[in-house]
């Protein structure tokens, strides 16, 4: 087996140098009956690269790249030009291959580009502070609603109608344990009086803008009413790039900013591993979950990072912990943090306009095919539309033509009756005029 | 100057004129290594003997802090939370956690004294 | 002669001389690098991109006011940025990295090509799932392969990683307790215990009850049972335990869990000693979770993304989260909402947007078909026989705390070997850096006093074993002869000496401002 460098002759030699008969006598406790043979597994045997290569790729082909047809998938995860400089240096050996930073002095790289990727993540949101990332945006949005609960000692949590499903679900699974979530209505291009939800026993509000339809939210009148009453406001993003030209949650009086930064850096690879950004105020830090690196010198007075803070985690506090996550998402946080310092403000500001103009004209353009109307009147690079027949099999219809024409509101509500017909749709700087001329043509004849 | 009184958990208490002034011993510190930060309780809260009062961090350890005696907090040390080296420095003194109003001034009794605390200390 | 004025003298003589402090700071291949906030300046960019003038904005007045504040670099200053920084990090394709209990195995470079192939990586979450079949064939393949290593009935994918296969376990067993209509507010974990199994207790809303470890390094079995009661929910117990030692009884504490009517989580961080010899579902486990970027390979990252797929037992396979893969006999259908699942599934919720970390399993399946059924058992065997072949070389010099072994697939050392010597586990572990070596795990598990946790894993030669043992026995002699000076502020060869964590933790500065700028006010 090419990953395995000990011969025959070496383990004979080992085994002699530890006094064992043979490998067996080494798994002596394991009591006799739980030892099964090889031909237990049904499984096959050891293969050479190629053969594994031929496999694999067959599976893959029998998918559909969303880089080979027009797409127009967004609502949590959006297709974005990651320029090659990122992939290539997320795999140099020692960001790739390297562990937790536990041991400052030989792990510098990670903590310094932590450090940065904290700072690029509070300067995004409009923050004071940030963490060195969860797992991804839902979850991330699951640890601000049970951190708002800590520090309000509260239990209820708001949840806006305008929330991710998926995002909401995974808030509700961790945070009915121990406190009471409730949903606001849903409705579509519209935002629902939340604020009116708000009482003396909510922790926080959590809010999300651009909402699941593309709406972008106001949230400072949110976060007013939420503050008269003693709750926080929990800003939800799911699409990073918006930083770039919307107002920030910081500047909104949000309390806690979860977010997802797929989008920077990272590709749509179904779904995950993605990057959780969180971000909050610097008097809350206390609370956080997740690892942080912090500034130091060593000692001969030179700069320096640590893992720090660490009596909120896990591995010091154990059942006191703020949370029992364990790692964060190092190397897609690492892509996340190239790919920014690749754009700059002047690049991420520029890509941000770009997509937001690429989703403005699509829009324009198919709100004139007839049988379609638009719902997102304000939206960043995603908006939805209504169609005169339910948006499931327009879009099943449009694959067949090899275009991947969004995301069915149905799919993520499937219960709720207006979803039926609306159809989320989401266009980055991917898209070209051609990819958005197939889609209206392509909808025009499905609807007709 | 009034008696000092030791518990297991290694908090001193100091009573004056019904007010137990609360902090955690010289050995206590010692094992606890550099202090990095203590989390107080706010003025007003009630405690019970043997109740979290208080916690104290030091890089790889944190630690509740338990109030040996019942009553109601009066003030904690404000001083810890911008220097908590201070705890380091003179746990026994400038170093104090919190006051409180005792409410049930028989416990203070029951506590060790010095001598009791030594010896328990030199049992560990 | 013809004068070659050229020539220069190209033989090295011994020079005993230190280097005088450099001009630029750099020292050689060491090259010191500011941040990229300090390096960057105002207008630059490393992405062209056209600079498109927005005809009608739609943004509903919520367009940004002020500057965000990110510095402007070229691509050349940014991969140079980058590569610097990476110099500064250990790695397992750079040196041998014995951390016990984190399983630093070689990462095939393979994998990592065939999660980049676009069927895989350029794939929505939302496809059409007629669209979207190899994804799932690939996740149906991944799924196959863990239910038959572990010997279960059911997986559950989602998990982002170990710790939240923890989570995802304890939900199932709290969902399972509630259909019985009971009440079991108690879970029991040993001292021994990652610190992520009564941080997960807690969280799941439960309350830690300790059972203590023997003399030996086990879990006392007795005391397990003499605990368990009406209240208790379950046991969460790693095995391998994080001692690095089987758990003899383990079916015996199965059995008596089960009599009790709790449940048996097993934390599946260890697998990688039993794979492809022992089926954890063999052993009365009712859910465990497998860190595939411990025992499959996945790239750890500097500290992830993980992936922490959970394996069920039949009594809670009914309670798995969403999403559910199904297949119908002619195609794979992800189901995503309880009221669609059939078949008696009641899901307990869901962990996380989505299916799970699909570049993970792209990774994890293509190491196992690489080892298949007979390289993966070569692989725990390897692991296992590396592990004790450091402890056997190494018992005469350093301390074992659990005697001759065996041990499984990671070696425990105490500190006892270093008591009179001045030397801490801290300082032996970074004198190991001026070695050229990553420590060892210290101080965990906390059961044993000052420990050292070795993890050689199978991917060293014996060679390379040699090599870290001769080390670690002349580190070992001279510390207890009273040569410690390589011992004293060690590391002295690194990027960094020790740092003042503590200084880090009273000031925390976790953030780069403009000099200008005070720290925020609160």
């Amino acid at each position: 087996m090419r990953y395995h460098p000990l011969t025959t002759e070496d383990r004979a030699q080992m085994l002699a140098r530890i006094g064992a008969k043979d490998i067996d006598a080494l798994f002596r406790d394991v009591p006799k009956s739980a030892v099964v043979p090889l031909s237990a597994f049904d499984l096959p045997d050891t293969k050479g690269e190629l053969e594994v290569e031929r496999l694999m790729s067959r599976m893959a082909a029998r998918n559909l790249a969303a880089g080979s047809v027009p797409s127009f998938c967004g609502a949590g995860a959006y297709r974005h030009h990651v320029p090659a400089a990122v992939d290539h240096l997320i795999q140099r050996s020692e960001f790739l291959t390297s562990y937790t930073p536990y041991q400052p002095e030989i792990a510098q790289g990670t903590l310094q580009y932590l450090f940065e990727f904290q700072t690029q993540v509070a300067l995004l949101a409009g923050m004071e502070v940030a963490n060195a990332s969860l797992y991804d945006g839902s979850t991330a949005t699951a640890e601000a609603v049970l951190m708002a609960q800590r520090l309000t000692r509260r239990s209820k949590a708001i949840l806006s109608g305008g929330l991710h499903p998926h995002y909401a679900e995974t808030v509700e699974t961790v945070a009915n344990l121990s406190g009471k979530v409730v949903r606001a209505p849903v409705t579509p291009g519209a935002a629902e009086d939340i604020a009116e939800m708000i009482d003396n026993e909510t922790a926080c509000v959590v809010v999300q803008s651009p909402d699941v339809f593309g709406l972008i939210r106001d949230l400072k009148p949110i976060a007013a009413a939420a503050h008269a009453k003693g709750a926080l406001l929990i800003a939800v993003v799911t699409e990073a790039m918006s930083f770039g030209l919307l107002e920030p949650p910081g500047a909104q009086d949000a309390d806690i900013v979860a977010a997802e930064g797929q989008s920077i850096g990272n590709g749509l690879n179904f779904g995950g591993p993605y990057v959780g950004l969180f971000a909050t105020r610097e008097k809350f830090i206390r609370q956080m979950p997740g690892r942080l690196s912090g500034e130091t010198v060593d000692a001969e007075g030179r700069r320096g990072f640590v893992l720090t803070l660490s009596t909120r985690e896990q591995h010091i506090r154990r059942d006191k912990a703020t949370s029992n996550i364990c790692t964060n998402s190092g190397l897609c946080c690492l892509a996340f943090t190239i790919h920014l310092s690749l754009l700059g403000e002047e690049g991420l500001t520029r890509l941000a306009r770009q997509n937001h103009a690429r989703a403005a004209s699509l829009a324009v353009r198919l709100a004139k095919v007839r049988g379609v109307s638009l719902v997102t009147d304000s939206f960043f690079n995603e908006f939805t539309i209504r169609l005169s027949k339910p948006a499931r099999s327009v879009v099943d219809a449009l694959a067949e033509r090899g275009i991947i024409a969004g995301v069915p509101a149905s799919r993520l509500f499937p219960h709720d009756k207006q979803a039926r017909d609306l159809l989320i749709v989401a266009a980055t700087e991917t898209n070209t005029d051609e990819d958005c001329e197939a889609f209206a043509k392509g909808l025009s004849e499905v609807l007709s | 100057m009034s008696e000092v009184r030791y518990t297991k958990e290694h908090e001193w208490v100091r009573v004056e004129s019904g007010e137990a002034t609360v902090g955690i011993t010289q050995y206590a510190a010692e094992q606890l290594g550099d202090v990095v930060f203590v989390e107080l309780p706010e003025a007003g809260r009630k405690v019970g003997a043997g109740g979290e009062a208080a916690v104290v961090e030091s890089v790889k350890a944190a630690s509740e802090v338990y109030a040996p005696v019942s009553g109601e907090v009066t003030a904690s040390n404000a001083a810890l939370s911008d220097d908590p080296a201070k705890v380091n420095a003179d746990p026994e003194g400038a170093g104090w956690f919190f006051k409180v109003k005792l409410s049930d001034a028989g416990e203070v009794a029951k506590l060790m004294t010095r001598a009791q605390y030594d010896e328990f200390v030199k049992g560990l | 002669m013809t004068m070659n004025k050229q020539g220069r003298a190209t033989s090295i003589e011994a020079q005993s001389d230190v280097a005088p402090p450099t001009i630029s700071g750099d020292r050689g291949l060491d090259h010191e690098e500011g941040l990229i906030f300090e390096l960057g300046r105002p207008g630059m960019t490393g992405v062209d991109v056209p600079d498109v003038q927005m005809s009608e904005e739609r943004l509903g007045g919520q367009r940004r006011r002020g500057p965000i504040g990110l510095p402007g670099l070229s691509e050349p200053e940014v991969v140079r940025h980058y590569v610097r920084l990476s110099r500064m990090n250990y790695a397992i394709d750079s040196g041998l990295y014995p951390l016990g209990s984190c399983t630093m195995k070689h990462n095939p470079r393979l994998n990592e090509k065939m999660a980049r192939l676009p069927g895989f990586g350029d794939v929505h979450p939302l496809q059409p799932q007629q669209t979207v079949q190899g994804a799932f064939q690939l996740i149906g393949e991944l799924m196959r392969w863990l239910t038959t290593m572990t010997g279960m009935p059911a997986v559950a994918m989602s998990p982002k990683a170990g710790a939240h296969g923890e989570l995802c376990g304890l939900l199932a067993i709290r969902a399972a307790i509630e259909a019985r209509g009971e009440k079991r507010p108690r879970i029991l974990v040993p001292e021994s215990a990652h610190g992520t199994n009564p941080a997960t207790a807690a969280f799941a809303g439960f309350t830690v009850d300790e059972v203590p470890a023997t003399k030996d390094g086990h879990v006392d079995a007795d005391a397990l049972e003499a605990k368990l009661g009406p209240d208790v929910c379950a046991i969460m117990l790693t095995n391998p335990n994080t001692c690095g030692l089987f758990e003899p009884r383990i079916i015996e504490m199965a059995n008596a869990v089960h009599k009790a009517g709790a449940y048996f989580y097993c934390d599946g961080a260890n697998f990688n000693a039993i794979a492809g010899r022992v089926r954890p579902g063999d052993l009365g486990i009712d859910a465990m979770h497998i860190n595939l970027h411990k025992t499959f390979s996945t790239p750890h990252g500097g500290g992830g993304p993980g992936a922490g797929p959970v394996v069920l037992s039949e009594r809670l396979a009914p309670y798995a989260p969403l999403p559910l893969l199904m297949h119908d006999g002619n195609e794979f259908r992800m189901i995503e909402h309880a009221d669609e699942a059939g078949g008696g599934a009641k899901p307990f919720g869901r962990m996380c947007a989505f299916h799970g970390q699909m570049g993970m399993f792209t990774r994890a399946l293509a190491y196992m078909l690489s080892h298949g059924r007979d390289g993966i058992r070569q692989a725990s065997e390897d692991a296992v026989l590396s592990a004790n072949y450091i402890l056997a070389s190494l018992k005469d010099v350093m301390s074992a705390p659990f005697g001759e072994g065996p041990c499984m697939h990671e070696a425990l050392f105490d500190d006892s070997f270093l008591e009179g010597t001045g030397v801490t586990t801290l300082d032996f572990a970074k004198a190991m850096i001026d070695e050229g070596y990553h420590p060892m795990t210290m101080y965990f598990p906390l059961v044993v006093h000052g420990a050292m946790l070795i993890e050689p894993t199978e991917s060293e030669s014996k060679d390379s074993l040699d090599r870290f043992i001769h080390v670690l026995r002349t580190m070992a002699q001279e510390a207890k002869a009273g040569k410690i000076q390589r011992f004293e502020g060690a590391p002295r060869l690194a990027p960094r000496r020790r740092l003042d964590e503590t200084a880090a933790a009273r000031k925390p500065v976790l953030r780069w401002r403009p000099k200008n700028l005070p720290q925020a006010a609160e």
